[in-house]
């Protein structure tokens, strides 16, 4: 990605448009990123709670795991997830391994 | 000088009301005000300006220099004209602030009536407290005489408008802030003319939100504080543009820096602030009665640097000192001024002696036969050395 050179930016740093921030993916500086294993998820909810930036999306729906259903289903929202790795440590199942960045 | 003429008034002012009076021909819109020795007489004098009604402005009395600077960078950036004043301590505690204002490309004027720095405790007039601003991307003008100061403070305001950088103004505490002169004063119309309300392009606006002040990540950071640098540099033709026009329209200009004798000068001292360049061209005088071709250079822009008129100043000297009002602690030439010039004859590839001299620090006093020694050492022992002069060792 090629970004603006010097004078190609409004000077003092103004930001020119209100609500850029919604463009502003916070990822960026993830090296460990946190893989839901869905096999061994029993639903508790306890990394959706957990998690400091709230990236952690619960889906509805019905899904079937095994010989399982279930009626919510919890995703890694990557735009936003810093990969801090709390949800990983507070896993009661383990479904979640911690997996290094592709460089 | 003294006639009057029509679109003009001659008043008996101290540098600090002529400061005052600048201010108000300049129709500032906001003015943040804070005691502190030996600027208090400048917002004294405003505060009276606004109380008369002779000013329309919002004076705001605040709780601290930071706060000072604070109010009228907020003020700069609703698109408010502003203006605040301080000396040593006071421009010590806006410190931080200094570089958020000309980052963020206000252009507030601010007049600093230099003094000394803390400790021990001094009230009186160096440049310890302007030197330790030099490098916040302000620009820095160093007048000389209350006239110059009142024409400072309007040209400031064009030209810090005209590049959307903040000015400070600053000329010695006492001896020059409290000691009167005759200053010949503009009409103020006039010099609304010469300072139309530029259209910003950016300002706090409801009806065009903007965000000021963001945080910049490592991507970005680094282009914001190189378009300051560029901007800065660029204020040189700026100043010099703005000091001209203002020649044609008020009679007065002063360039970037000035001379005094310096055609034929084989021996210079240069330096800054009223004070050292009043008692320097006296010394030169002497010199010259006793047959040493002696002149003087006074910097009065001193941020941006205005390396190429300084170089061509001192193109003729065989040697020429730095008398400096500061100290720069630990630098390998303590000098400030003296620093900045052998850097530019270092990049320039010119080579000559040049002698740094510390004086008036504290405001000890620096008698002309201190400068006129100052000639005497240029002439029978050229050579490159930082001296501390009157000083008891």
């Amino acid at each position: 990605m090629s970004l603006p050179k010097a004078a190609e930016l409004p000077i003092g740093a103004v930001i020119p448009e209100p609500g850029s921030t919604r463009r502003n993916k916070t990822a960026g500086w993830r090296t460990l990123k946190p893989v839901i294993h869905d096999d061994k998820c029993i639903r508790c909810q306890l990394c959706w709670l957990y998690c400091p930036e709230g990236t952690i999306a619960e889906r509805k729906g019905v899904f079937q795991v095994g010989n399982r259903t279930y009626d919510v289903k919890y995703e890694i929202v990557y735009d936003y997830c810093k990969g801090c790795g709390i949800c990983a440590n507070e896993c009661p199942t383990k479904a979640i391994e911690m997996v290094p960045e592709a460089p | 000088m003294m006639q009057i003429q029509k679109t003009r008034w001659v008043e008996a002012l101290t540098g600090n009301y002529a400061t005052a009076y600048a201010v108000k021909a300049a129709d500032v819109d906001v003015i943040a005000v804070y005691p502190i020795t030996p600027q208090t007489t400048i917002v004294e004098k405003l505060s009276e300006f606004v109380a008369n009604g002779e000013l329309n402005a919002e004076l705001i009395h605040v709780e601290s220099e930071h706060s000072a600077l604070s109010a009228v960078v907020g003020a700069s950036a609703a698109g408010a004209r502003v203006f605040t004043a301080t000396s040593s301590q006071g421009l010590e505690l806006a410190h931080e602030i200094l570089h958020i204002a000309s980052a963020m490309r206000l252009p507030i004027v601010m007049a600093v009536p230099a003094r000394a720095i803390s400790a021990p405790i001094s009230i009186h007039n160096d440049y310890g407290d302007v030197m330790n601003a030099r490098d916040t991307g302000w620009i820095i003008y160093i007048a000389a005489s209350a006239q110059e100061v009142y024409d400072t403070i309007i040209q400031a305001y064009r030209v810090a408008e005209s590049v959307n950088l903040p000015a400070m103004v600053a000329y010695d505490g006492f001896l020059l802030s409290h000691t009167v002169e005759p200053v010949e004063l503009n009409d103020e119309e006039e010099v609304r003319r010469f300072l139309p309300r530029p259209v910003r392009p950016y300002t706090l606006n409801p009806k065009r939100p903007v965000t000021m002040g963001p945080l910049a990540s490592p991507d970005w950071y680094y282009e914001f504080k190189y378009q300051q640098a560029v901007a800065l540099k660029e204020t040189y033709k700026v100043a010099k543009d703005v000091d001209a026009l203002y020649g044609e329209k008020f009679g007065r200009s002063y360039g970037v820096l000035e001379t005094y004798k310096m055609e034929d000068a084989e021996y210079a001292i240069v330096t800054y602030g009223g004070a050292a360049f009043g008692n320097a061209k006296a010394a030169a005088d002497i010199a010259r009665e006793r047959g040493t071709a002696a002149g003087v250079v006074r910097m009065r822009l001193y941020r941006p640097f205005p390396t190429m008129d300084l170089l061509k100043a001192l193109e003729g000297v065989k040697a020429f000192a730095v008398l400096d009002r500061a100290i720069m602690f630990g630098s390998p030439a303590e000098g400030p001024l003296y620093k900045d010039i052998a850097t530019a004859m270092f990049i320039h590839g010119v080579d000559k002696p040049a002698v740094g001299v510390i004086h008036g620090i504290g405001q000890r006093t620096m008698y002309v036969e201190d400068m006129y020694k100052i000639y005497t050492m240029l002439r029978e022992n050229p050579r490159k050395e930082v001296v501390f002069m009157g000083v008891r060792i």
